[in-house]
């Protein structure tokens, strides 16, 4: 019973959340919905059995992607110093949200330790982890039968933090930044010049 | 009872929100973005549903490697967008027809 309570808490706010992301007005406010779908969507993962692909979810989509988001919708478009202003007063909400995230995870871990959900009979003839938690027996087919695949996974991400920066970065020609070389080239005669002005006139540098 | 029906009701909700995402929000390619990262954590979903309904673990490996190309897809695309902001002063992609394609 608990199984089917905990499915349909973690469905219905799924789905709720991922509506308001496409429907809020401010970007800011459709990635913190965002972060809540994905936050729901792991738990219907552990629910299930799949803490890994659960975790990693928390992991890369909160802590990276959304985040990311996060940092380029405020650089861009949104008044800053806005955000900044509701930051102490908003600490409390911020700090509730983040223990109802948790506590939502761990209502998950808890249901599935009573039993889980079993989600009907296998009628297939896959391979499947044996007496081994569901971390150790992704590790064990990831680091196996699937290296190069693994391997193929790094070299995509670091392909696309490459494409990332090299998108990005920009030589920048309209500030001022340190020349180490000149300054250290610079000689105390032509650093310095003496020059004895009349009275009532300027000085050409 | 929960069954696999259930998750796939809940996933393909999600992947319709996605689409419906994307068409509501047609100016502003944040949404669109974020829209699409609503699609593939449907998919995910559904590849760790059927995953634990056939007992079989290669769902789940599958499911790690489409969220790591989205996390690949998320940083080019805002790399774009910031690279298309800096030359344009805005993000409205609705008439997006530079490369006049």
């Amino acid at each position: 019973m608990i199984q089917v309570f905990a499915f349909y808490l973690f469905a219905t706010l799924c789905i709720f959340s991922g509506a308001v992301t496409i429907l809020a007005r401010n970007p800011v406010h459709s990635v913190l919905w965002l972060i809540l779908a994905f936050f729901n969507a792991a738990g219907l993962m552990v629910l299930v059995g799949a803490e890994f692909i659960a975790m990693l979810l928390v992991i890369v989509y909160v802590g990276a992607v959304a985040v990311l988001f996060l940092f380029v919708v405020m650089m861009l478009d949104i008044d800053f110093a806005e955000l900044r202003a509701g930051f102490i007063r908003n600490f409390p909400l911020g700090l509730a949200l983040a223990v109802v995230l948790f506590v939502e995870l761990f209502v998950g871990l808890v249901v599935h330790g009573k039993g889980g959900v079993a989600l009907g009979k296998a009628d297939g003839s896959a391979p499947q982890a044996a007496g081994m938690s569901n971390i150790e027996a992704i590790g064990a087919l990831l680091y196996s039968r699937y290296l190069f695949l693994f391997e193929a996974a790094g070299i995509v991400l670091l392909v696309a933090m490459i494409g990332a920066i090299v998108l990005t970065h920009r030589q920048r020609t309209d500030t001022r930044g340190q020349n180490i070389a000149k300054q250290n080239a610079r000689r105390p005669d032509e650093a310095t010049i003496n020059l004895q002005p009349e009275v009532g006139k300027g000085v050409q540098i | 009872m929960i069954g696999i029906e259930h998750y796939l009701v809940v996933s393909s909700i999600l992947f319709v929100l996605g689409v419906l995402g994307i068409f509501l929000n047609r100016k502003n390619v944040i949404i669109i973005l974020m829209a699409i990262e609503l699609i593939l954590l449907s998919v995910n979903l559904n590849l760790v549903a059927f995953s634990a309904f056939l007992h079989d673990l290669v769902g789940q490996v599958f499911a790690m490697f489409v969220l790591t190309v989205a996390a690949g897809e998320a940083a080019i695309g805002l790399a774009i967008l910031v690279i298309y902001f800096r030359g344009r002063g805005t993000i409205a992609v609705d008439d997006v027809n530079r490369m006049k394609g």
